[in-house]
């Protein structure tokens, strides 16, 4: 495992399994305990740098710390002297100097976590930048997929939705593929990026046509605003060409399972009945979030300060 | 006072001594001999006549701790550079005969290069109505090239205004071409990269769309427009189609845009951050052919110097920008000259004749010849180094070149018969 978690696209087959393999131990060394507690970390902090709203990530990142029995700091842009104009490094820095070891960031900015990987000595783990990547939510779908389906290996996995500005889809496109699934993004051409045919997917714009042959339906959650920009002329219109309800449900095979990263926006990109549905795994994922957060904290700050 | 330059090869040919009185060459010829006149040992070195900018970023007035006209000057000396023409994007903008006179006086005091301000086309570069500029033509400072440069004049109708209207000054509009639609938030190059990075694509076509536009207003009412920094293989292939329609346009190309490509952005270090962006291979492979047959007539640097601040960030809130005007010599003869797309004649056309016709400057791309100004470089170039940062002229240290071997080394530059340059080092 190299220093720093910036994108799935960085991680080899050896690398992703392995944090799937760990979070699979961790979980299953947590099971029926009563304090869900690891010493591993213990004396290690980490700094959730977070520049962007996200209470769900923060708080996964939060506790899979915690569960570490590391030291966890939350530091919120907001209100805070990047308010007042600090730069990026500066922060960094400030948070380094007061002792932490790893740097768990969200930024509205594609790449802002390579930028902090070069100014930091601790280890940085990418929570989200811009639109670029969120490499711990690919890797706690990939692990979600593999608990439901016991396989990723040929895996037919369907993306849905705003795949332009997500970085949801872009970890998930290289992760999955790195793992040996097979992608199809289904949106707009709007929604799609111009590029989009060197990735290693197929790429369809009939959601109808591709559900018959899906193991893994994956949601993305889509802006209303978007169509103010034209990306879709009305919301409703997508919901009719690209929203997942109980009717195109019917029509996936019988054991495939529909994802979506959330926050959802119920009855634009999925209806309440898939959500609640017994395909879905949106509530699997947010506690398999926590396990493969673990598992990514433990192989990047390897136990004890002194066993190194 | 004289002054010999012992065996200097004028243009890269037979090996002469040229003797420099009064600001001007006096005589070239064989083992010339002059009693008591300075002599500069210029044996192996590629004479050519001093380099002509048509794309500076002085940034003062305004941005005086990024650069300034004194030490723009000494960059563009030690880049060979006798001329520049100042950018209007400064605090305040260059709109009035006032903020021109100015920056073209303090040229003057730097006296290292003749710095040669740009005019704002539109006031406070806001694309909305006319600056004056014929005050700016009839100012001290002489102003020919009118320029909204970082903002594209978009509107059609106000460009077909501007295009007309400088004719009377002899007159160009250098027109930034974006159309700014097309490229809200955009950061790089729009395709493969740009897909995988997650950083807004700025299209081609943006650019493409502009200059399509703008060739047909100037071939309709018979003005000159000159289009800055191209950067694409099809705005290439546009001014090829206008220059056989007869319309009466020049173009630039950045050194940067010669060379580096939008694999840089993958660092997502912001000083590969530039606009336009750095595009393809392909891309590249057009401008140096396009440079090379002369549908694209100079190279222009887009000096754009910028505090550590504006770039030591994320990307997106990066400043657009690079350093050019040390490098700009050594990146021609890298892409152009090693690989046989240009000479050195070609050199001095792209770089020196070219862009001093486009800006109208009467004594600069002269040729290596008897009777005219002294306006002068030497290069070595079988001298081979990487660039290091902080050993530039420039106030910033925004060089996309940083750690990269290039080749040629500019030994003396010569404004008006005097050196400004020296053993590669600024004189003043």
């Amino acid at each position: 495992m190299k220093r720093h978690l910036l994108e799935a696209g960085d991680l080899d087959r050896d690398d992703a399994t392995l944090v799937l393999d760990t979070a699979a131990q961790i979980e299953s060394a947590l099971a029926g305990r009563e304090v869900k507690k690891l010493p591993t970390l213990r004396g290690r902090t980490v700094v959730n740098l977070f520049f962007e709203d996200s209470t769900r990530t923060r708080i996964s990142f939060e506790l899979a710390a915690k569960r570490l029995s590391a030291d966890v700091i939350n530091f919120s842009a907001k209100g805070s002297s990047v308010s007042k104009g600090e730069s990026l490094k500066d922060t960094a820095l400030t948070l380094e100097a007061m002792g932490s070891d790893a740097i768990v960031v969200r930024h509205g900015a594609s790449g802002a976590p390579h930028r902090l990987a070069q100014w930091v000595q601790g280890s940085v783990v990418n929570a989200g930048d811009g639109t670029h990547e969120h490499p711990t939510q690919a890797l706690l779908d990939a692990y979600t997929i593999r608990q439901r389906l016991g396989r990723l290996d040929g895996v037919r996995v369907v993306v849905v939705g705003d795949v332009l500005h997500s970085r949801v889809a872009r970890s998930n496109v290289w992760l999955l593929a790195t793992l040996g699934a097979e992608v199809t993004l289904v949106a707009p051409p709007t929604l799609l990026p111009v590029g989009v045919g060197s990735w290693p997917v197929q790429v369809s714009y009939d959601l109808d046509a591709v559900l018959p042959k899906a193991d893994v339906v994956m949601m993305l959650r889509v802006q209303a605003e978007r169509m103010n920009a034209s990306f879709f002329p009305s919301a409703r219109e997508y919901s009719r060409r690209y929203g997942l309800d109980g009717r195109r449900m019917g029509a996936l095979p019988d054991d495939a399972i529909v994802m979506h990263p959330g926050p959802m926006n119920r009855g634009m990109e999925i209806a309440a009945e898939v959500a609640d549905s017994a395909r879905s795994t949106i509530v699997d994922q947010v506690g398999n979030g926590v396990s493969v957060r673990m598992a990514v904290l433990y192989l990047l700050l390897g136990g004890a300060p002194d066993s190194e | 006072m004289s002054m010999l330059i012992k065996g200097a090869k004028p243009y890269g040919e037979d090996a002469v001594d040229l003797l420099v009185e009064d600001g001007r060459i006096a005589a070239i010829g064989d083992e010339l001999t002059v009693p008591g006149a300075d002599v500069v040992q210029a044996a192996g070195l590629v004479a050519l006549p001093g380099l002509v900018d048509l794309h500076t970023h002085l940034r003062e007035p305004g941005r005086e701790d990024a650069e300034t006209v004194e030490t723009g000057s000494r960059a563009a000396a030690l880049g060979g550079y006798t001329a520049v023409h100042a950018m209007a994007n400064t605090d305040p903008v260059a709109d009035t005969a006032g903020v021109v006179e100015q920056v073209w006086r303090l040229g003057q005091q730097a006296g290292l290069v003749d710095v040669v301000p740009v005019g704002a086309v539109t006031v406070g570069l806001r694309g909305e109505r006319l600056a004056e500029l014929g005050a700016m033509a009839d100012s001290a400072a002489r102003v020919r090239v009118f320029s909204d440069d970082g903002h594209c004049v978009a509107d059609p109708a106000l460009m077909r205004r501007a295009l007309e209207y400088v004719k009377a000054l002899d007159g160009v509009v250098a027109q930034h071409a974006e159309e700014p639609r097309l490229t809200v938030g955009a950061q790089m190059n729009e395709g493969d990269r740009s897909a995988r990075l997650g950083l807004t694509g700025w299209p081609a076509a943006a650019e493409e769309a502009v200059i399509a536009r703008d060739v047909l207003l100037a071939g309709h009412v018979g003005a000159r427009l000159h289009v800055c920094h191209v950067s694409t293989a099809g705005s290439v292939e546009i001014l090829r189609w206008a220059k056989s329609r007869g319309v009466q346009v020049t173009a630039e190309v950045t050194p940067h845009h010669l060379l580096l490509t939008d694999e840089c952005a993958e660092s997502y270090d912001p000083v590969f951050k530039v606009n336009p962006p750095l595009r393809t291979e392909a891309d590249v492979q057009a401008l140096r052919a396009g440079l090379a047959d002369g549908t694209i007539d100079a190279v222009a640097t887009d000096h754009a110097p910028h505090a550590v601040e504006d770039k030591e960030s994320e990307w997106a809130s990066a400043r657009p920008g690079m350093l050019g005007l040390e490098q700009a010599l050594a990146v021609v003869v890298q892409t152009m000259v090693e690989p046989g797309l240009l000479d050195w004649r070609g050199v001095a056309e792209r770089m020196s004749v070219a862009p001093a016709a486009i800006g109208r400057l009467e004594s600069h791309g002269r040729p290596l010849a008897v009777g005219e100004p002294a306006n002068l470089l030497l290069l070595d170039p079988a001298h081979r180094a990487p660039v290091d940062p902080a050993a530039l002229a420039s106030r910033s240290r925004n060089s996309p070149y940083a750690g990269r071997e290039l080749p040629g080394r500019v030994v003396a530059t010569f404004l008006r018969g005097t050196a400004t340059v020296l053993d590669g080092k600024a004189t003043r």
